[in-house]
């Protein structure tokens, strides 16, 4: 059964110094006020897991929070680029950052096997490009029927696995909708998860399409409405574009980027 | 109407490539202006799939990023990333792969993950790989959009982030890769397409006021040259009005 209870409380007990967090949400539902929280306790030497490491993890990576990051596609979509994220990986600013790069596929697959209780995933990926020389555990494997080579990447099983989502009941089940991402697969991937939820109610009504989290396959639901914003909750919420589009600014140099951090975070 | 901008031939050159009917697997920029403007125009029925996991996707208004809202409320079905790469992409169901570039080759290789010849200690870094290496590995064709300059258009991609045709004719094949590689490339002067036999990227077709000679001046290596080079038809009024009206609701609230 999951713990409901405040956000502050959640994230001291289940993400710690040198942990392994996974925070997903695919543009949609990224959990943003749990990642604030994050940098609010100070959280040190994390290694970061996230297909797209946008803005929340521009702010933890600029806040000190990341000593490595494994990720397959690191941009402000639809802006530029990740101006923290590229400080940490050319000028080590506020600390070195170690990357294992992936691509997409291999990543969702990564979290796959995490979530299967498998040791790896195997996929036609990769093959023919630089990145394979460059992450060690992209590997080769052979097909035991076939004989045909294709890739194997290993599974992901964050420390902590961290998503946003629309509502929970008082029990702690959690309701989902929209574009849903990976967040099932990091969640059922990870040792210990915290979904936070734009509401709590008495019983969650149907809703198609709807992926549901039960209370028992999670540690941890705390009530943050609007928790996902500069990102949307659908059916709650829009996506704050001016915001992604003003970060660029914000984030270009160090000076604003840690005035934006001490006046808000 | 006269009066266009080099940019707006490149993305309607782009909508233009699109077949109508097509599977279209879509990144935010470029290709998903020119996919939005191919449907509102000659290919209604182009099939749009977001790699956020909005399969068939016909937004009113053009997303700013690959997963605004606006795209799960108007797609056949809103499904899972693992599912979008392992069901639909990777089996070769997906007829077009559409892909912006910050670096590209004579063979159409792609580079969107750093410049400079040290991986850990590169000049530039760039966002990474996303879901293009498997795109361009597993659609059955890939057209690209990049604008055409020396810095983008070199010998060689100090990182290859998605194979076009590796080295050379037969790569590939070699490779085991599914798809039959990069159709053509579309830049602000032109379009290259793979010369049949050597795959090496070709100008076949030049813009209205592009000349051979920009082009040659614009690409990192001898780039080849057709026998006949055609011309682009230059934007009509409608393309040019749908276009400058996606651009303008970019990102915008419904």
């Amino acid at each position: 059964m999951a713990t409901i209870g405040p956000l502050a409380d959640a994230i001291a007990e289940l993400v710690g110094d040198g942990d392994t967090v996974a925070m997903e949400g695919f543009t949609h539902l990224i959990p943003f006020a749990a990642g604030h929280e994050v940098i609010r306790q100070r959280r040190r030497d994390l290694t970061l897991v996230r297909m797209t490491p946008d803005v929340i993890y521009d702010q933890l990576i600029g806040a000190g929070c990341a000593s490595k990051l494994v990720f397959s596609w690191g941009g402000n979509p639809g802006v530029g680029s990740l101006h923290r994220f590229r400080d940490a990986v050319s000028n080590a600013w506020p600390a070195p950052l170690e990357l294992e790069e992936h691509s997409h596929a291999g990543m969702a697959n990564r979290y796959v096997a995490g979530a299967s209780g498998l040791p790896f995933a195997v996929l036609r990926g990769y093959v023919g490009t630089d990145l394979i020389a460059q992450t060690p555990n992209i590997k080769a494997i052979v097909c035991p029927f076939t004989g045909e080579v294709l890739t194997a990447v290993p599974a992901l099983r964050p420390d902590v696995t961290i998503i946003h989502a629309q509502r929970a009941d008082r029990a702690g089940n959690v309701q989902m909708w929209g574009i849903t991402g990976v967040q099932k697969e990091a969640v059922l991937a990870a040792k210990r998860s915290l979904v936070t939820v734009e509401e709590i109610v008495d019983e969650l009504p149907p809703q198609p399409g709807a992926v549901v989290l039960p209370t028992w396959a999670l540690t941890r639901v705390a009530h943050v409405p609007g928790g996902a914003h500069p990102s949307y909750a659908h059916g709650f919420s829009t996506r704050d574009n001016d915001f992604y589009v003003a970060w660029d600014a914000v984030s270009r140099e160090r000076e604003t980027f840690t005035k934006w951090l001490d006046e808000n975070i | 109407m006269t009066d266009w901008t080099t940019d707006e031939m490149m993305t309607i050159a782009a909508a233009r490539t699109l077949r109508e009917g097509a599977v279209c697997f879509v990144g935010i920029g470029v290709p998903s202006t020119a996919a939005n403007l191919a449907r509102r125009t000659h290919a209604p029925n182009l099939v749009l799939i977001y790699e956020s996991g909005t399969l068939g996707a016909k937004p009113d208004t053009l997303p700013l990023s690959i997963g605004d809202g606006i795209l799960a409320e108007t797609a056949d079905a809103v499904i899972s990333v693992p599912e979008v790469f392992n069901y639909w992409l990777q089996p070769g169901r997906v007829d077009i792969g559409f892909l912006a570039a910050a670096q590209i080759d004579e063979f159409a290789n792609i580079n969107t993950t750093v410049i400079g010849d040290d991986y850990r200690n590169p000049k530039v870094r760039l966002p990474g790989a996303g879901g293009a290496p498997e795109i361009a590995a597993s659609c059955r064709e890939v057209i690209v959009v990049v604008r055409q300059t020396r810095r983008a258009f070199v010998p060689r991609v100090d990182f290859i982030t998605s194979v076009g045709f590796g080295r050379g004719a037969g790569d590939r094949e070699r490779l085991g890769l599914l798809g039959s590689g990069p159709r053509c490339v579309i830049t602000d002067l032109g379009i290259l397409e793979p010369d049949p036999v050597t795959c090496a990227l070709t100008l076949t077709k030049l813009h209205p006021g592009a000349t051979i000679e920009a082009a040659t001046a614009a690409t990192g290596w001898d780039l080849a040259v057709a026998d006949d080079v055609t011309t682009t038809a230059p934007p009509t009024d409608e393309e040019l009005a749908i276009l400058r009206m996606l651009e303008a609701t970019k990102g915008r609230k419904q």
